[in-house]
């Protein structure tokens, strides 16, 4: 026997109180790694994933969802420093079922893939994307989702933009899958541009946001004033920012997610850290006579406190690493949930992890420095008196 | 060569606004290898005075020499690992861990030491085996009898091989044939193994296996018999 396992024969003393305990430090850290992950998730991490060093996006100022003239395009193209310039737009709509979400851009095939390089597609499969105007292309990732294969035609009911003649069912032809470079499963369909201009009822001549390459990253906040410039006086002013930036911001949209995953986890830690206090003073309590034997035994005052003190260190410890150990058994369930929903991949960070065992720890220390300061100046006679 | 020398020692304890003495100049000498009783109404200062001996309790006054050593001079930590060298507490209701088996709560004084894990399972085998408790080492407290349990407390408190035995009514809560069989034990670790035993109790039929009987009555010792 060794002084970890009388600690952990001592937290044995009433399984119940104590699985009762674990479950719940377990509970904590389980909503810590995986708050903490999507939030770091939203706040670049998500960013990281799908954006370039070299690109700008270009958004209508005042809102992200209003449209751009079309004829912006070539006018970005003239600015000093700007390599290339296409263009995307939300299209919305459903595939059979509104659960079956995923963005829809209808693009330039060629321009776009040229943008985007980490989007690997075969080089025959994107020519038969620029040639068929009803053309479109999905990750590979979305061919076994939904059973797809090239060749196939995909029905998706639109809800903003009807065709001309009221109908709401576009239907493309499937022409091709690309592999994201990172492998981050992330779904999204592209389809033709001209074919979107085209059909739809309304909204020609604009497009929803442009993305931008620049030859020289450092001239990057310099070319994305002379973008804004370029036209702030038009009807339709701009804002220019990295696509990080971009990505950020949009994400910002459902609110400011690290205040509100701190504001959480602080009210949880706060609840635990009464909880599992009150717990461990009533331990210690309950066994006042036995940590009297103990110094009698030979066992000195900061022994016994450091055996009382360590045995909420286990406790707490080993409540975050199972909470850890949860999160990862979630990212599987949980990577298929945020697939489905059209974001990137949950993966817990070793930052997280380290974060939380810092926090296991330090939970532990505070919540066991009271009954161990107790356990340090209880006096041997007074104690075996109670008893 | 005396391994208890107290002289002119004093104890009193404060209980509220009361100053309470509880030890009156008590003069104590015990020679290696005895085996005394200590006996006395409740309240006469007994327990007190054991844990003196035992390095568990301090004085008001006077001087208190235990195996070699002035008691007065050593601080909290020193007294512990003093303790835990020289002393075996026996307790009349055992004061055994409930949350580990009997082996594990032999072996908890070795937890000091620097012995080996297999040294010290070893050890503590080695002490269940003289108070005949082997087949017993798996056996939670709970599991016990009172007499079983006394006897895992004995081999607590002789694993780590101190020269004193301190007992506080050690069958204070066994009935007589029990209580007979740890009295003899107690005789063997005296005779055989050269343990000094000091032992409080209220039993005339208990003190009768000392060889020696000390009565305190209100803090002082009034008379000692050869038994």
């Amino acid at each position: 026997m060794s002084a970890l396992g009388l600690m952990w024969a001592n937290l044995q003393r009433r399984p119940v109180r104590t699985y009762l305990t674990l479950f719940s430090v377990l509970v904590a850290f389980l909503l810590f790694t995986v708050l903490r992950t999507l939030a770091a998730w939203f706040q670049g991490g998500a960013a990281e994933g799908i954006s370039g060093v070299d690109r700008l996006v270009v958004t209508a100022k005042y809102s992200i969802i209003d449209p751009l003239p079309i004829s912006y395009q070539n006018q970005i193209l003239a600015v000093g420093g700007v390599e290339a310039v296409t263009h995307q737009s939300w299209f919305g709509g459903n595939y059979q079922d509104p659960r079956n979400f995923f963005p829809k851009f209808p693009v330039e095939p060629r321009a776009y893939f040229d943008m985007y390089t980490e989007m690997k597609i075969d080089p025959a499969q994107l020519e038969a994307f620029e040639n068929t105007r009803t053309g479109a292309v999905v990750s590979v990732g979305m061919l076994e989702r939904y059973g797809w294969q090239i060749g196939d035609r995909i029905p998706i009911e639109a809800d903003i933009y009807p065709m001309r003649d009221g109908n709401r069912l576009w239907e493309f032809d499937l022409v091709g899958a690309y592999a994201w470079e990172n492998d981050n499963g992330q779904p999204l369909m592209l389809f033709h541009y001209d074919f979107f201009e085209e059909a739809r009822q309304f909204g020609q001549g604009s497009v929803g946001w442009y993305t931008v390459r620049v030859g020289d990253i450092d001239r990057a906040a310099e070319i994305s004033k002379e973008i804004d410039a370029l036209f702030e006086n038009s009807q339709n002013p701009v804002k220019t920012a990295t696509e990080d930036e971009y990505n950020r911001s949009f994400f910002a949209q459902i609110g400011d997610i690290g205040l509100m995953t701190t504001g959480i986890l602080s009210a949880v830690f706060f609840t635990i850290l009464l909880l599992t206090a009150v717990t461990m003073n009533q331990a210690m309590r309950e066994r006042i006579p036995e940590l009297a034997v103990l110094k009698t035994l030979g066992f000195s005052d900061a022994k016994v406190a450091l055996i009382v003190l360590g045995e909420s260190v286990v406790l707490c410890a080993l409540g975050g690493f199972l909470g850890i150990l949860a999160t990862l058994a979630l990212e599987v369930p949980l990577n298929a949930l945020l697939i489905e929903s059209g974001f990137g991949v949950f993966e817990l960070s070793g930052s997280v992890v380290a974060v939380a065992a810092g926090i296991a720890v330090l939970l532990g220390l505070v919540v066991g420095a009271s009954p161990a300061w107790s356990a340090n100046r209880l006096t041997i006679a007074d104690a075996l008196r109670r008893s | 060569m005396p391994i208890v020398d107290l002289k002119d020692v004093h104890k009193s304890f404060t209980k509220g606004r009361e100053r309470v003495e509880v030890l009156l100049g008590i003069d104590l000498t015990i020679e290696q290898g005895d085996f005394l009783a200590l006996m006395g109404p409740s309240g006469s200062g007994k327990t007190t005075l054991l844990n003196i001996v035992g390095g568990i309790d301090s004085v008001s006054q006077g001087e208190v020499q235990v195996a070699d050593q002035d008691l007065n001079r050593l601080g909290s930590r020193e007294l512990a690992r003093w303790r835990s060298a020289n002393i075996g507490f026996i307790f009349q209701f055992y004061n055994l861990l409930p949350v580990l088996n009997a082996r594990r709560n032999v072996e908890l004084p070795l937890l000091l030491t620097k012995l080996s894990g297999k040294q010290r399972r070893k050890n503590a085998e080695t002490a269940l085996e003289i108070v005949g408790l082997s087949d017993r080492a798996k056996h939670k407290p709970f599991e016990l009898s009172g007499g079983e349990q006394q006897r895992v407390a004995i081999a607590r408190a002789i694993v780590a091989d101190p020269a004193i035995l301190v007992c506080d009514e050690p069958t204070g809560d066994l009935d007589r044939d029990t209580a007979e069989q740890i009295l003899d034990l107690l005789g063997i670790l005296n005779r055989d193994h050269g343990k000094t035993i000091i032992m409080v109790t209220h039993d005339p039929k208990a003190a009768d296996h000392a060889r020696h009987i000390l009565h305190l009555d209100k803090g002082q010792l009034v008379r000692e018999v050869a038994a």
